[in-house]
């Protein structure tokens, strides 16, 4: 609120030179609303294309002499229908969802315990160890994923869903600890010293005080290790083979890929059905996404 | 709250339970709490990257244990052109997409940074890109791209009759290395812009004001306020940039798997190919080392971004 007051003001303040030297309603509209516009047009476009390709018969698909590209004139659900039923997609999205719960969970609780004992329980190297997390993060899984398929096959996880639900905390972990550190910096410490005088023992602080106060963070952190393990493609490349057993992302190029003739209708509607729910997901919770986004840079 | 701490306490030390006592000793916390993160973070992440350094001093494929041979995977690589093809690729599109993604983005996040209705919304729709899985979208390029019924062909052809014949995007090799560029740019934009507006709002005001005061033209405020100001963000948001487009997989995997005639293969997409596909274990995991030297250079120029951001807080902190 204040942020915003403090804003209007300098807008104000701004305003009188700027309007003098150059600033009018057409430079305006050129230098800001344009740009802006086209970049919204560009961003959003691919996603415009797959959503009308998928209503698209087949026929309109291959013909932009008759008809209009850029609309559908009758629409169909042909494609969504034929992916439904005919493919084993509601199964992969079964698959998918499990994989991105299940690392989710798995990533927020190790991430959770990880930051307060980082942050909280202090401990000669908490820094050193604090760092080495953080380094984790800069390693890509495209130099991981032949050594750890190796290592997948060792444990017997080849082909298992649970094979990816152990691995992507790999790279959600790290962020997750950056995340939460940074949240129960901002929880004054005397809330918990209070307890301590009040006899509380370290765990029901972190249970009653810390957890609590840090729930936005902890919303952030989950949302961003949904999305990405939802996203995530090379190592569900890599160590699934059975078609029932992929992820989204992973089916859709290797199982709805056949032939020389593409089906595009289906691979759209495909698209924009496993886009929809990190989509959804992300709509409800715009705001702590992009906190969380921004809070991990400045970290 | 309090109250109830407080009978909670009270009820543990009347039952000294030693599994309580053992929970608050403070090393054996720390010991359990950092357990689980550690213990993910040694066996799926510390040891493949020594197994995978081991690796690529073997010669093992998929079903059987390879024997140490030293150099020779690295070698082999040094005379193989489909490597140095890979490596030029990788660099070439790490340098040309950066450029992209940072020009645009910047431009992006000083526009957001304006004062204009639906303002959040707009914020909201621009990210669009960077959530949605990567795969996804390519696909959309994919048919975006396609050789007969790509829309920006029909663009240029059909209704704007700049072109006599459609563009072969991914038919031959530089048009498919920028096309696939292009993709790249698209889905990093939002990346950059919202971590760079996060930093534009960051900046007092009054520097503005001051800089306006002493008659600063507008890209004098740019050059010597906005610019100087974001250069720690710019180096981090970079860094994690160019690690993550440099070993980029999902994109290159999707729309053109390395074709035509090997010409887009990045390292990861050559490592996954040999690797993986192709079963030759050792050969891929020197392929995915030989990506590390590059990554160290970035993390470098990430800390010494780093150094220069703590030089600045301290002249600021006067």
């Amino acid at each position: 609120m204040t942020e915003t007051v403090a804003q209007s003001t300098v807008a104000d303040a701004k305003a009188p030179p700027d309007t003098m030297a150059w600033d009018s309603g057409l430079r305006r509209l050129m230098m800001i609303y344009l740009p802006l516009g086209c970049f919204v047009l560009i961003l959003l476009f691919p996603f415009y294309w797959m959503a009308i390709t998928s209503f698209k018969p087949n026929a309109e698909l291959m013909n932009y002499r008759d008809n209009n590209p850029f609309w559908v004139s009758s629409p169909t659900l042909a494609h969504i229908k034929h992916l439904l039923f005919n493919t084993a997609y509601p199964q992969w999205l079964k698959t998918t969802m499990m994989v991105a719960i299940g690392s989710t969970t798995l990533s927020l609780i190790a991430s959770t315990l990880a930051a307060y004992a980082i942050e909280r329980l202090r401990f000669r190297g908490s820094p050193y160890v604090g760092l080495g997390i953080y380094l984790a993060y800069l390693v890509p899984p495209s130099i991981l994923f032949i050594p750890l398929a190796t290592v997948v096959v060792q444990f017997g996880l080849f082909d298992s869903p649970l094979a990816l639900i152990l691995v992507y905390p790999t790279f959600l972990v790290p962020f997750c600890t950056w995340l939460l550190i940074g949240y129960f910096k901002s929880i004054p410490y005397e809330l918990e010293e209070c307890a301590l005088v009040d006899g509380a023992t370290r765990l029901q602080i972190l249970r009653r005080i810390t957890l609590p106060l840090a729930v936005p963070g902890l919303i952030s952190a989950g949302i961003f290790s949904f999305t990405l393990s939802w996203n995530e493609f090379i190592y569900a490349l890599a160590f699934i083979q059975s078609g029932a057993n992929k992820t989204v992302p992973v089916a859709i190029l290797t199982e709805l890929v056949t032939g020389d003739v593409y089906q595009w209708g289906a691979l759209m509607a495909g698209s924009l059905l496993g886009s929809l729910p990190v989509a959804i997901f992300y709509s409800l919770f715009v705001d702590y996404y992009v906190s969380s986004l921004t809070g991990a840079v400045k970290e | 709250m309090s109250v109830t701490t407080l009978s909670s306490d009270a009820l543990a030390q009347r039952q000294p339970n030693w599994i309580v006592r053992l929970f608050d000793y403070k090393p054996f916390l720390i010991a359990m709490c950092l357990a689980p993160a550690l213990g993910l973070l040694t066996v799926f992440l510390t040891y493949p990257l020594g197994l995978g350094l081991w690796l690529a001093f073997t010669d093992t494929t998929i079903g059987r244990r390879g024997i140490f041979v030293g150099l020779e995977n690295f070698q082999y690589l040094l005379t193989d052109p489909l490597w140095w093809n890979a490596v030029f690729y990788s660099v070439f599109y790490t340098a040309v997409a950066t450029f992209g993604k940072f020009a645009l983005g910047f431009w992006l996040a000083l526009l957001l940074n304006n004062h204009f209705p639906f303002k959040s919304l707009l914020r909201a729709i621009v990210l669009l890109p960077w959530i949605v899985p990567t795969v996804l979208s390519a696909l959309a390029f994919w048919w975006i791209y396609d050789p007969q019924f790509s829309i920006i062909s029909y663009l240029l052809v059909d209704v704007l009759h700049w072109r006599s014949s459609n563009i072969d995007f991914l038919g031959s090799p530089w048009p498919a290395r920028f096309s696939l560029i292009a993709a790249n740019i698209w889905r990093g934009i939002p990346f950059v812009a919202i971590s760079l507006l996060a930093g534009l709002q960051t900046i007092s005001p009054s520097l503005y004001e001051a800089a306006m005061l002493d008659g600063a033209s507008a890209w004098q405020r740019f050059r010597y306020i906005t610019f100087p100001m974001m250069m720690p963000i710019l180096a981090i948001v970079m860094t994690f940039s160019i690690i993550f487009t440099f070993t980029d997989f999902q994109l290159v995997y999707a729309i053109t798997r390395g074709g035509p005639v090997n010409s887009t293969h990045l390292l990861a997409t050559l490592a996954f190919q040999r690797g993986i596909a192709g079963g030759e274990l050792g050969e891929g995991a020197a392929i995915a080392v030989s990506m590390i030297p590059f990554l160290v250079f970035a993390t470098l120029f990430s800390y010494f971004g780093l150094a220069r951001r703590k030089w600045q807080q301290g002249e600021a902190n006067d």
